[in-house]
C-alpha cells in the first residue's frame, strides 16, 4: 500500500513519530478493530481510531440514541435521537475520515454471532454496558484468539486491562464469572461522569493502535484503575490464574455460551 | 495489625478473615468485587476461611460495566 499525498498530509503527525512512520500508518490503514458498543467508551475510542486511519472499524450495538446518552456518548449528537447508534456512529466516523470503512451490526453480540463477527478483526474494544456481554466477549475473543481491551466506568472511577489470549491474564482470571443479577444495582443508582468515559475510551483506542503497530507495551497482566475525583491512576499486577475457568489448566468454559442477563429496571437510564 | 488495602496502609484487628474485612471496609456488594491477596486472585469460596496476616496486601477489584449504564 502506498500512501497518497493527501494521506501523507492527513497522517503527518503520526508519520513524524519514529515508532510509527509511514510503515506504521500503513499498518493502521490495514488494521481492523471491532467496537462492542457505540456508547460512552465506544464513541471516543471509535472517533480516535477513525481519525487515526484504522482502515476497518466494526461497530456492534442494538440500541438507539437516547437523550440521556448525549452527556457522554460523543459520537452521537442531538439530531441523532432515536436513530440506531451504529448508524449515527458510522456517520460520525466516516465524516471524520473517509479512508475508514465502517461496518455496522445493529444487533446484540450473542453466542450465535460472536465468533463469526470477531474472527474478522485484529482487536476488540469492549465497551459493553452489561456483564453477560463482557464475559461473552472475553470468552469469544479467547476462542477466536483475538486481543481485546476490557474497560468499565462507574461514577468517577474507571478501569481497563488488555488481554492477549493464551499469553496474558484474561478477564475471567480477575473476575471469574458474572455477578448474580440481583447484586447489580439498578441503573438509577449508578451515574457516571461523561468526561471519564472519554479518558478510558481513549486508553482503549491507544491499546488498539499499539496492538496493530506491535509497538510499546500493552496493558497486559495489569489492571489500570483511574479515580477521576482524586486524579489518580494506579495499576495492579494481575497474573494468569491456573484455576481460571477460561484459560486455566482445566478450563470449564469450552465454547461461547450466552449468560443470563442482569435485568436493568430502568430502561430510560440506558 | 497493618495491611495494605488498595495501596493504602490500614489498621485492622488481628485474626480478621477476608469476609470480615469486606464488612469492615463497608463493601456493600461483595458479589461486585474480586479480591487479590498478595498478588493472587482469591477464590470466592475461600474468603471465609482465609485469615489475613500483618503486612498482607489486598486489592479490591470492583466489577465495572461499560459506557452506557455504568454497572
Amino acid at each position: 500500500m502506498n500512501l497518497s499525498d493527501e494521506q501523507i498530509e492527513r497522517y503527518s503527525r503520526h508519520i513524524l513519530l519514529p515508532e510509527l512512520g509511514s510503515a506504521g500508518q500503513e499498518k493502521l490503514l490495514a488494521g481492523r478493530v471491532l467496537l462492542i458498543g457505540a456508547g460512552g467508551l465506544g464513541s471516543p475510542a471509535g472517533m480516535y481510531l477513525a481519525a487515526a486511519g484504522v482502515g476497518t472499524i466494526g461497530v456492534i450495538d442494538s440500541d438507539v440514541v437516547d437523550l440521556s446518552n448525549l452527556q457522554r456518548q460523543i459520537a452521537h449528537a442531538t439530531p441523532d435521537l432515536n436513530r440506531p447508534k451504529v448508524e449515527s456512529a458510522a456517520e460520525t466516523f466516516k465524516a471524520m475520515n473517509p479512508d475508514v470503512n465502517v461496518r455496522t451490526y445493529h444487533a446484540r453480540i450473542m453466542a450465535d454471532n460472536a465468533l463469526d463477527i470477531i474472527n474478522d478483526y485484529d482487536f476488540v474494544v469492549d465497551g459493553a454496558d452489561n456483564f453477560p456481554t463482557k464475559f461473552l466477549v472475553a470468552d469469544a475473543c479467547h476462542f477466536a484468539d483475538v486481543a481485546y481491551s476490557h474497560a468499565g466506568i462507574l461514577r468517577f472511577q474507571g478501569q481497563t486491562m488488555t488481554v492477549v489470549p493464551n499469553e496474558s491474564a484474561c478477564y475471567r482470571c480477575v473476575f471469574n464469572s458474572p455477578p448474580p443479577p440481583n447484586a447489580v444495582p439498578s441503573c438509577s443508582q449508578a451515574g457516571v461522569l461523561g468526561a471519564l468515559a472519554g479518558v478510558v475510551g481513549c486508553l482503549q483506542a491507544t491499546e488498539a493502535i499499539k496492538s496493530i503497530l506491535g509497538t510499546g507495551d500493552l496493558l497486559t497482566n495489569r489492571l489500570l484503575m483511574y479515580d477521576a475525583l482524586k486524579l489518580n491512576f494506579r495499576t495492579v499486577s494481575i497474573s494468569r490464574q491456573s484455576k481460571c475457568p477460561l484459560c486455566g489448566e482445566n478450563p470449564i468454559i469450552t465454547e461461547v455460551v450466552d449468560a443470563e442477563e442482569a435485568v436493568c429496571d430502568l430502561a430510560a437510564g440506558r | 495489625m497493618t495491611i495494605t488495602i488498595n495501596a493504602e496502609a490500614t489498621e485492622i484487628p488481628d485474626d480478621t478473615s477476608v469476609t470480615e474485612l469486606l464488612k469492615l471496609h463497608e463493601v456493600k456488594m461483595p458479589e461486585m468485587v474480586s479480591i487479590e491477596l498478595n498478588g493472587e486472585i482469591l477464590e470466592r469460596d475461600k474468603y471465609e476461611s482465609t485469615q489475613l496476616s500483618n503486612g498482607d496486601s489486598v486489592e479490591l477489584l470492583y466489577f465495572m460495566g461499560g459506557g452506557a449504564i455504568g454497572i
